[in-house]
């Protein structure tokens, strides 16, 4: 087997130095009548050319974003990564590295996760931001349990406009942990009356924008609301290059600000692996989940980084730990930085600029559209529609004729009898071609 | 000019600045870095840059970045209308960029200060540094699967559900379990998975209220009384044993009517097999709980043992570990949890189901005919990881990782074979599993620790294996070796360690105190970090005060 170096000759000799005769009894711990005598039931091994040769055939079933004109989004993003991200990410020293425990070998992961939490504190308008966790949705699972420890309260309030993927984590965990949520019904229009939700048991108020429906949200009022009664307001992305053009969550007052980094330097994965930012305010600094990356000096008094505060971590304190997470998405975050880097202030906003106006494009051509109604008044790169038929049957019907339109509403809110709304994204890689292709087949099936 | 915009976020170098006086503090740094091999023959030739040769030393992006500089190159759109309801950012973000070739350099020179498992023996105890096969990386980038987004129709995913679907398949044949959750995102997300599968099934039995005690050998992971904290349970500790072994009539004295699970870890993390498992699978169970493995260790036993026939109602495997995807320099991982019969019914969604126009995603609790207890995540979990894993166990087949198994136990018991007259082993010279636990007894009066032994290995060129865990030994060494090496890199790991064990016992303590003196950075003060936290960069004041 062409991973494993020992030979059968090696073998033999570790086992005599050992002192036994057979591997079988290193395993003698094993309850006898359950040691396997055969290899289990599963094909033996194959060279890389066979095993190569079954995951193109898997992979050629399945229609990629590249391949097609192509509109979905929803908590996810086509976007274009430049070819120097994934050759960084593959570098050996970065790949096959591991948590950077012996800082002293470690400091390429570990100045990039300086300059990673940097870039993302400055992206949101907040003083810190974690070494990020697994993806948006737990991050706000997080965000919340962490809103709890801040305020000792254990009521949350979610918009109607949070993706419902991410409400459902968070109940998840919530009903789990017998702490309270108050869920808004969807909010299509992006106006619910969340004000009046909030009282003096609310710990915190999870508002996302731009909201699942793809409005642009004014927090100000919102964060203003909570700080009078006490709570926090978490503001939750799913598209990160929005942020390169709208007012960042921090400056409307958000207490802490989480979401998906994944249209940044990330492919879309069929949905992971991705990676979630989180950033607060230096005086939660403590009651932060995830890992953090701190600045010191060596025994020579270089500058130098470590992993720091990690007595909050579950490794210390076990069943008293802020988390029970013990991991990151290193290498997600690292594409992030270094796309993040390579685009730079200019080339972020050039980009966030170049989504809104394509969508903008979608909006005005997909509103000419007979049996097609454009709802948003405000929105980045997606928007909802209302359609004249089922959104799910008409996706369908497109991609049978190679567009793939956007995401029923109806996939995500099955119940909520919103069945004719489709959600429909527009980023760079969207040519005008492709927007004339979708409103053509609108046309056809419509 | 490597430092233009200054570094006040940075201390200030003692020591070593008079040397460099005006140069700047990073020529200041560098000057540090350059005096660092005291007494060697680079310490009495001092660079003007202070690199050395290969081994560069890099500024921060801040100090190096332009504000108006990007590698990207993309065209203002025309003019157009925005639709953003007055919400436009006015103020500057603060994020520098770098042409494409500096950026290139700058992380390539990051890359290089890094020590991965292609530079070396990576012998960190319970995180299963094991080769990381390159086929892996390059299938998870076909289009199929890298390129396909989580919410497009079903029709145009078959290819991608029927992955999950198959290697779902590999891992229930692997444990014999019944079915497989496979959303978690990492180990640790995969214990919260399989702990609110039993917290649900206690509570469909209406036990709810009264089981909420979760028993935890000392010797678990931090998460393990971490996750069962999270979700409501009050964790009651098992002491560990002299043997390093769980024993049964130990749980069986704290076993009651508000029992609800025990979180063990098999093989545990001293390295050993739990002997009494299936005694104690059995005593949870006539006691009306639930037995959560955590699969941190499966690797010792894949193809060798099924944690079904142990009696395991929940176990997550890290992908990461067992089956080889890459650690990332921490993450991302990937935790999928496979259920018994028991609880089987409670799995999250979204789950692959077969129907009969193909392979089908249950997306909704209202669509399972099951009862799953809720969602652990946005989208179906890392698929890029699903396809890596499954492309690690269709290489070595069932034959090839009952091998892979059988050689990282060798390979463990080689090095404890070769170490055993000089270091010490708490529970007695006998067989371990795929790592080998050590204490620090054998280092008594020599002045030595285990950090310090640690750091010492660095300059030898090794990575450090797991220090100071599991906590119920004192100083605790933990070897894992894995499969992925060779004889000859052990025998020079075992020479090397036997060199050190002399040295520390022969009072070379400098060697050991004073280490790592050949690394990137000599060692670091964490204390420091902690006590005064700096976690970003902050721009110098005159910096600041333009950008305004």
């Amino acid at each position: 087997m062409r991973y494993l170096p020992l030979s059968d000759t090696d073998r033999g000799e570790m086992l005599a130095r050992i002192g036994v005769n057979h591997v079988d009894e290193l395993f003698a711990d094993v309850p006898k009548n359950l040691l396997l005598e055969e290899p289990v039931d599963l094909p033996r091994r194959k060279g890389e050319l066979e095993v190569e040769r079954i995951l193109s055939r898997m992979s050629a079933r399945n229609v990629s974003a590249s391949s097609v004109p192509f509109f979905v989004g929803a908590g996810a993003y086509k976007h274009h990564v430049p070819a120097t991200v994934d050759h960084l990410i593959q570098r050996s020293e970065f790949l096959t590295s591991y948590t950077p425990y012996q800082p002293e070998i470690a400091q390429g992961t570990l100045q990039y996760l300086f300059e990673f939490q940097t870039q993302v504190a400055a992206l949101t308008g907040m003083d810190v931001a974690n070494a990020s966790m697994y993806d948006g949705s737990t991050g706000t699972g997080e965000a919340v349990l962490m809103a709890h420890r801040v305020t000792k309260r254990r009521k949350a309030v979610l918009s109607g406009g949070l993706h419902p993927h991410y409400a459902d984590v968070v109940r998840t965990l919530s009903d789990m942990a017998s702490d309270e949520v108050v869920t808004m019904n969807p909010d299509v229009s992006g106006t619910e009356d969340i004000l009046s939700q909030i009282d003096d048991k609310t710990s915190c108020v999870v508002v996302q924008t731009p909201d699942v429906f793809g409005n642009v949200r004014d927090l100000k009022a919102i964060a203003d609301k909570a700080h009078q009664h006490g709570a926090l307001l978490i503001a939750v992305f799913t598209e990160a290059v929005s942020l390169g053009l709208l007012k960042s969550p921090g400056s409307q007052g958000a207490d802490i600000v989480v979401g998906e980094g994944q249209s940044i330097g990330n492919a879309l994965n069929f949905g992971g692996p991705y990676v979630g930012l989180f950033a607060t305010q230096s005086k939660y600094i403590r009651q932060m989940p995830g890992r953090l990356c701190g600045e010191t000096v060596d025994a020579d008094g270089n500058r130098g980084f470590v992993l720091t505060l990690s007595t909050r971590e579950q490794h210390i304190r076990r069943d008293k730990a802020t988390s029970n997470i013990c991991t990151n998405s290193g290498l997600c975050s690292l594409a992030f930085t270094i796309h993040m880097t390579l685009l730079g202030e200019a080339g972020l906003s050039r980009l966030a600029r170049i989504n809104h106006a394509n969508a903008v494009k979608l909006a005005d051509g997909l509103a000419a559209v007979k049996g097609v109604e454009v709802l948003n008044r405000t929105f980045f790169n997606e928007f909802t529609v209302k359609l004249a038929k089922p959104a799910a049957e008409v996706v369908e019907r497109l991609a049978e004729k190679g567009v793939l339109a956007g995401v029923p509403v109806s996939r995500l809110l099955p119940d909520a009898g919103l069945d004719n709304l489709l959600l429909v994204a527009s980023t760079e890689v969207n040519t005008d071609d492709d927007r004339a292709a979708l409103c053509a087949a609108l046309k056809e099936v419509l | 000019m490597l430092n233009r915009q200054g570094r006040p976020s940075a201390p200030q170098a003692h020591g070593v600045s008079d040397p460099a006086a005006g140069m700047g503090d990073q020529a200041a740094r560098l000057q540090g870095d350059a005096n660092r091999a005291t007494g060697s023959a680079a310490g009495s030739h001092p660079t003007f840059t202070g690199n050395k040769a290969l081994a560069q030393v890099e500024p921060l992006l801040f100090e190096i970045g332009r504000y108006d500089t990007t590698g990207v190159d993309l065209d203002e759109p025309e003019d157009f209308k925005p639709r953003l309801g007055g919400l436009e950012r006015k103020e500057p973000i603060g994020l520098p960029g770098l042409s494409e070739p500096e950026t290139m350099r700058h992380y390539v020179r990051l890359s290089q200060q890094n020590y991965g498992i292609d530079t070396g023996l990576f012998p960190l105890g319970s995180c299963t540094m094991k080769h990381n096969a390159r086929l892996n990386e390059r299938v998870a980038r076909l289009p199929g699967f890298s390129d396909v987004h989580p919410l497009q129709p079903i029709s145009t995913v078959q290819g991608a559900l029927g992955l999950m679907n198959e290697l779902g398949r590999y891992l229930v044949t692997l444990t014999n379990m019944t079915a497989v959750a496979l959303s978690p995102k990492a180990g640790a997300h995969g214990e919260l998975c399989g702990m609110m599968a039993i917290k649900a099934a206690i509570e469909a039995k209406g036990e709810g209220k009264t089981r909420n005690v979760v028993l935890v050998p000392d010797s678990a992971h931090g998460t393990n009384p971490a996750t069962a904290a999270l979700i409501g349970f009050v964790v009651k500790p098992v002491p560990a044993r002299e043997d390093g072994w769980v024993h049964v009539e130990d749980v069986k004295e704290r076993l009651g009517p508000d029992v609800a699970a025990i979180m063990l870890t098999n093989p545990n993390t001293c390295g050993l097999f739990e002997p009494q498992v299936a005694e104690i699978a059995k005593a949870i169970h006539d006691a009306g709980a639930y037995f959560y493995c955590d699969g941190a260790n499966f690797n010792a036993i894949v193809g060798k043992a099924k944690p079904g026939d142990l009696g395991v109602d929940a176990m997550h495997i890290n992908l990461h570990k067992t089956f080889s995807t890459p650690h990332g320099g921490g993450g991302p991982g990937s935790g999928p949890v496979v259920l018994s019969a028991r609880l089987a019914p409670f799995a999250p969604v979204p789950f692959v189901r077969v129907g009969q126009n193909g392979f089908e995603l249950v997306e909704q609790e209202s669509d399972a005919a099951e009862k799953p207890f809720g969602r652990m995540t946005a989208f179906h979990g890392q698929m890029g990881m699903y396809v890596r894993a499954l492309s690690y166990m269709l290489s070595h087949g069932s034959d090839g990782m009952k091998q892979a198994s059988e050689d990282a136990v060798l390979n463990a018991n080689y090095i404890r074979a070769g170490l055993a007259d000089l270091l010490s082993l708490p529970f007695g010279n006998k067989p371990c599993m795929h790592e080998v636990l050590f204490d620090d007894a054998w280092l008594k009066d020599t002045g030595v620790t285990t950090l310090d032994v640690a750091k010492a290995m660095i300059d030898e060129g090794y990575h450090p294996m797991t220090m100071y865990f599991p906590l119920v030994v004192h100083g605790a060494m933990l070897i894992e070796p894995t499969e992925s090496e060779s004889k000859s890199s052990l025998d020079l790991f075992i020479a090397t360690l036997r060199d050190l064990a002399m040295a520390a016992k022969n009072g070379d303590t400098e060697r050991f105190t004073g280490a790592p003196y050949h690394a990137p950075r000599r060692r670091l003060d964490e204390t420091r970090a902690a006590r005064n936290p700096v976690l970003k960069w902050t721009p110098p004041a005159p910096v600041a005060e333009a950008a305004e």
